[in-house]
């Protein structure tokens, strides 16, 4: 058995109780936001001591609880590739690259540096810092960078979420030749349908803290309820803006919208182009004050018009900002939480990386 | 106006010395304290707080007096240190560089603690699950990553230490050669008739001293951060 998780863990006021197996080259652990597969992943790297239970990774015991054993992350050669990639900005790629061997006993080293370089096709980047590369190379760096560190498992947090589709499309491929290469055994974590169909051979569902099934991929995918369940309707809203300027320092586009400045990143579109953005529903976060020191860049004042029901736990929040109508999806524990009502002054908060050039189209003024 | 006489040569050496001497002594516990500061939970870290900021608000020539009290010859420090190491303060440079090292050790943590702060732990995360351990992990991310606040603190210690006066004239007086350095140089000119020359070289070799520190710590920390962010 590759992976044996039984764990339970109380984050506030968020439960995890996880239990399942998995033997599978490919295991997606899927799930809407919040349900709490990044915990369940930070719990298998060691980033997150899990309250009680167990992990075994190939018949190794990384976690127990009872037995008071906790192998800290440095120990348990687990390798992790993050949302974001988090590659060492003052090392160039080479060097990010070999971070990891660099603590790998060296009769444990197999991974081939040329053959992750070409298997990953970044051999024309070593030189280059992480500032300058673009997102779907950074995130191709962190993988071989995990990779060179030969670990026994390889974990991957939606590494593909910031990336847009183009971008996506790049590194599937190499998701499937390390898959099929068969090498390590990967953990994915994703709430795209489209992503696990592809790649993954086996699937944990996870709905608000619990594995709501686990087996083959194929089985799983066939249950298409259990999808509906964890609401994932793409819900999102459509509003028109004007490319105001780029800032070609940070690889940004601003756009102009009635609801406020958006940031975007960088699109090639000359200034005064009409664009339509779409927002995801999903990608919105709701917050009553003004946030600070938060990386995302966009955040829009506006007032809730109203609050309706959506699938299972959550809400949907529509917004009027600037005369622009978003939507907002957020669980009902947090509309309650919050005290969200119509009429309320709100802030909402949109990661750039979430905008979708894939539904950004031209348009001219009054088509909307 | 005529060159520096060699008297006051020997203060503007003394000077740079005893600021180095500060600066180089306060850095590895100025980073070491940043840290427990910034990242420790542990009981009295407040009280930690409060002593390391305390020469910041007290009256220098209180600090000094404590110095003398301690680190004097008869205080239970410096006979201590007199005793066993050889290591003597009252009335020497080395009592004028540690006055100095106190004076600006809350400007040096203050400022390394800050770029701590804006380290990103995700970093650290990532180079955990790379196989670094706990220290491996402070000096190859941790400590790269806060290089400018370094500068920046060691440039706050240095001239602080450039500028001292109250403390170190209370611990270790100022004796032409030994513990005269510019500020209690400039002093001991205003108190004599025609002093005024003397007085007026000194502070523009201050000045000069201070711009010159300004420029070199602000190119060091354009190179560290071109280094960090490429």
């Amino acid at each position: 058995m590759i992976l044996d998780v039984d764990i339970r863990h109380e984050q506030g006021a968020f439960s995890l109780q996880t239990r399942f197996r998995s033997d599978g080259k490919l295991t997606a652990l899927f799930g809407p936001s919040g349900s709490g597969k990044t915990t369940l992943v930070n719990a298998i790297g060691g980033l997150v001591r899990p309250d009680h239970g167990r992990i075994v990774v190939k018949e190794r015991v990384l976690v127990d609880t009872k037995a008071d054993v906790f192998v800290p992350k440095h120990r348990r050669r687990i390798g992790y590739v993050f949302q974001e990639a988090r590659l060492f900005p003052h090392l160039n790629v080479r060097q990010n690259l070999l971070f990891g061997r660099f603590f790998t006993p060296r009769r444990e080293r197999r991974a081939s540096f040329d053959h992750v370089v070409g298997l990953l096709g970044i051999g024309h980047l070593l030189a280059r810092r992480p500032s300058t590369l673009s997102g779907g190379e950074r995130q191709r760096v962190a993988i071989g960078r995990a990779l060179l560190a030969d670990p026994q498992l390889l974990l991957m947090d939606e590494p593909l979420a910031s990336l847009d589709e183009a971008r996506k499309a790049e590194i599937y491929p190499y998701i499937e030749r390390l898959r099929d290469e068969g090498g390590v055994p990967i953990v994915l974590v994703s709430h795209s349908v489209a992503e696990i169909a592809r790649l993954a051979t086996s699937i944990v569902v996870l709905s608000e803290g619990r594995v709501a099934a686990s087996g083959p991929a194929a089985e799983i995918l066939r249950h298409t309820s259990l999808f509906a369940q964890t609401g994932l309707a793409e819900a999102g809203a459509l509003i028109e803006a004007k490319v105001l300027r780029h800032e070609d320092a940070f690889g940004l586009t601003v756009l102009q919208a009635g609801a406020g400045l958006l940031t975007v990143p960088r699109l090639e579109r000359p200034a005064g182009t009409r664009l339509r953005v779409r927002l995801r529903a999903r990608d919105i976060i709701l917050s009553l004050r003004k946030p600070e020191g938060l990386s995302a860049l966009n955040v829009l004042p506006g007032v809730i018009s109203s609050i309706e029901d959506a699938e299972g736990a959550s809400m949907d929040v529509q917004l009027d900002c600037g005369g622009d109508r978003l939507v907002a999806r957020v669980t009902r524990k947090s509309v309650a939480e919050l005290g969200l009502t119509p009429g309320l002054p709100i802030h909402a908060i949109i990661k750039s990386i979430a905008f979708d050039p894939e539904a950004v189209a031209d348009t001219r003024p009054g088509t909307m | 106006m005529e060159g520096l006489s060699p008297e006051e040569w020997t203060a503007v050496r003394l000077s740079l010395k005893v600021a180095s001497v500060a600066m180089a002594a306060s850095l590895a516990p100025g980073i070491a304290i940043a840290f427990l500061l910034e990242r420790g939970r542990f009981w009295g870290r407040q009280a930690l707080d409060v002593l390391v900021h305390l020469p910041l608000v007290l009256p220098p020539v209180v600090v000094g007096w404590f110095l003398l009290i301690g680190f004097g010859r008869r205080g239970p420090i410096g006979a201590f240190l007199a005793e066993h190491f050889g290591i003597v303060f009252s009335f020497r440079w080395t009592g004028a560089a540690l006055a100095c090292a106190i004076m600006g050790f809350p400007l040096l943590v203050r400022a390394i603690r800050l770029s701590i702060a804006a380290v990103d732990r995700k970093l650290e995360d990532a180079a955990g699950t790379l196989g670094a351990n706990p220290t491996w992990v402070f000096a190859v991310v941790t400590l790269p990553l806060i290089v400018p606040g370094i500068i920046a603190g060691m440039v706050l210690s240095f001239a602080k230490a450039m500028g001292e006066f109250g403390a170190t004239i209370t611990f270790v007086s100022n004796i032409p050669g030994e513990t005269q350095t510019i500020p209690t140089a400039i002093y001991a000119y205003t108190q004599v008739p025609g002093g005024e020359g003397g007085a007026l070289r000194l502070t523009l070799v201050s000045i000069a001293i201070s711009i010159l520190a300004l420029w070199l710590s602000e190119w060091l920390a354009r190179r560290a951060r071109r280094r960090i962010h490429g």
